[in-house]
């Protein structure tokens, strides 16, 4: 079998999606190709060959794929993928984008979201918002999967030293053009990526006492989420947000702050390892996911907390 | 322009659905169904459209057993003109129902197709950008904004970083996200005009689309459940509590 993975990056730097999928696409075993669609992109093609299990780095630097814009790299992905037994992409809001559109031009019933790899053509993954786990199996010839990258442990990012082909591909489909991006910045961990994420809801009441929250947050290094609730109601930006359509997280320590609970959030966050609720509503549904549940109003209990740690 | 509006007929999102005992499927007997979410603002979007003069016809699709008929009425009392239902029994994986839509898109030759991005049942997110690849079209998915300006649409992407924009040459496919819009409920004057709106019935035959599934469903089960933990009764066990048995801080 030969795997070919769709390595997720900004043509700076290789993002650590690409590991946790590297590990789905060892799970399943094989060749392991990864492809840096770019421009400009050179240095993440060598970071790539360097991540352990990876034997062979596909390069396609050119304009046309400056902004991973679908139509250009779904071709590109179609044309390289004829020759895997494998395609897979991280679950992400790029990977997403693409790979139905590669797996459509061809003709593959593509698989999203894989939690688990049960054998070459079976796998896990959740539907209804994760009340229901299916398993999948593919009887496409070519299987094209996204994989849910908390569901998989990173693989090293030293360690191989894969080559690196350029291709010389360069397929602007025409139809399409970037415009622009208005990318959050901030100086804390990556909201997928955090070891420690604290999410605010409704009960945040407004956009600045989400304050509290980035300190509590800068003193545990974590990262800052919310509800849909909260994004909603204006609090916060859209990429904030932690559920069934919004990020899927699962860090060390999960701290719901002013969150009910509702069965789409918990989509997002209930494989976190530890969860805390601090909740004035004793009854909310986040206290039946909670390790550690504290009935207080949040205004009071958070600065408490972030004196005392 | 002509907009085409898919919709897709999903267990509301308010029921939680239990695998059978067998694992053989869901148990959907006797839940309450409805238009997905998502579909429900691909609909107000195309809506507002015509509203704003963009959009001169609206027309609905969806594709299903013969009770999505009731999502296209949904569709047609919020404001669509004309329902089309690809009427089958049998299970339509996205493949197929892009497919489907590909072929409906060829006859009717609309400007722009609006979808959902994902419906709340599979989860797939994946029948827009499918029917991008099977038509050529360019795909603006998980839209919070779009706008139309001549021969191009101009689509606001939310993405894991924030926003993206891109332009599109039309005819395009646009897939919705949660804050495109905030859909209106039907009234009643309209529900009842909505049933005298015209609805064509055809059929994955007569549009000569092979829908045989790709994807076997082997089992499906419930996930692996947590354990309600403990209450704390302030601040300070909390911490202790994190500190001393989680030992995660």
């Amino acid at each position: 079998m030969s795997i070919l993975v769709i390595a997720e990056h900004d043509n700076a730097e290789l993002k650590g999606a690409t590991l946790n999928t590297v590990a789905a696409a060892k799970a399943i075993g094989g060749d392991i190709a990864v492809l840096i669609a770019g421009a400009d992109c050179a240095a993440v093609a060598e970071a790539a060959a360097k991540v352990d299990g990876v034997s062979k780095v596909l390069l396609a630097d050119n304009a046309a794929y400056a902004h991973q814009l679908a139509e250009n790299t779904a071709r590109l992905v179609a044309d390289l993928g004829r020759d895997f037994s494998h395609i897979l992409a991280p679950a992400t809001t790029t990977g997403k984008n693409m790979l139905p559109r590669a797996a459509a031009l061809l003709d593959v019933q593509p698989i999203s979201d894989i939690i688990t790899v049960e054998s070459a053509d079976t796998f896990k993954r959740p539907i209804y918002a994760g009340n229901v786990v299916a398993t999948v199996q593919s009887n496409d010839t070519i299987k094209v999967i996204s994989v849910r990258a908390t569901a998989f442990d990173a693989v090293a990012a030293e360690g191989g030293s894969a080559t690196i082909e350029s291709m010389d591909s360069a397929d602007d489909a025409g139809v399409s053009s970037f415009v622009g991006e208005e990318l959050a910045k901030s100086d804390r961990p990556e909201l997928t990526a955090a070891r420690v994420v604290i999410s605010g809801g409704r009960g945040m009441q407004n956009g600045d006492n989400f304050e509290m929250l980035n300190k509590l947050a800068d003193k545990l290094g974590g990262a800052v989420g919310a509800s849909r609730a909260a994004v909603d109601a204006g609090f916060v930006p859209n990429d904030m947000q932690v559920g069934q359509t919004g990020k899927i997280v699962a860090p060390d320590l999960y701290i719901a702050v002013g969150i009910s609970g509702a069965i789409q959030h918990l989509a997002g966050m209930k494989d976190s390892k530890v969860i805390v609720a601090i909740n004035k509503d004793g009854d909310a549904p986040i206290f039946s996911v909670a390790d550690y549940g504290l009935v207080a109003d949040l205004f009071e209990a958070v600065p408490e907390l972030e004196a005392k740690l | 322009m002509k907009v085409l509006v898919a919709v897709k007929r999903v267990v509301d999102y308010n029921v939680k659905v239990r695998p059978k005992a067998d694992g053989s499927d869901v148990d959907i007997a006797n839940v309450k169904m409805s238009i997905n979410p998502f579909c429900e603002i691909a609909v107000e979007e195309a809506v507002r459209l015509k509203e704003k003069g963009v959009v001169s016809e609206i027309v609905a699709v969806s594709m299903g057993p013969k009770s999505c008929q009731e999502q296209i009425r949904t569709a047609l009392a919020l404001g669509a003109d004309r329902g089309i239902l690809v009427e089958t029994d049998a299970e339509l994986q996205p493949l197929a129902v892009a497919k489907c839509l590909k072929a409906i898109v060829e006859k009717e030759e609309p400007q722009m197709v609006i979808l959902g991005k994902q419906s709340i049942d599979g989860d797939n997110n994946q029948t827009g950008q499918m029917l991008g690849a099977l038509t050529g079209m360019g795909q603006g998915t998980f839209a919070s904004e779009v706008v139309v300006e001549g021969d191009a649409v101009r689509v606001t992407r939310e993405v894991d970083g924030g926003l993206q924009t891109v332009e599109l040459k039309l005819p395009a496919i646009v897939t919705t996200d949660l804050r495109l819009n905030e859909p209106r409920y039907a009234s009643l004057p309209n529900i009842m005009k909505a049933k005298k709106k015209p609805l064509d019935i055809t059929t994955p035959d007569t549009l000569g689309v092979d829908i045989a599934p790709r994807t076997k469903t082997l089992n499906v089960e419930p996930p692996a459940e947590r354990q309600a933990g403990v209450k704390v009764a302030d601040v300070a066990e909390l911490v202790e509590k994190l500190k001393n048995e989680a030992k995660v801080i």
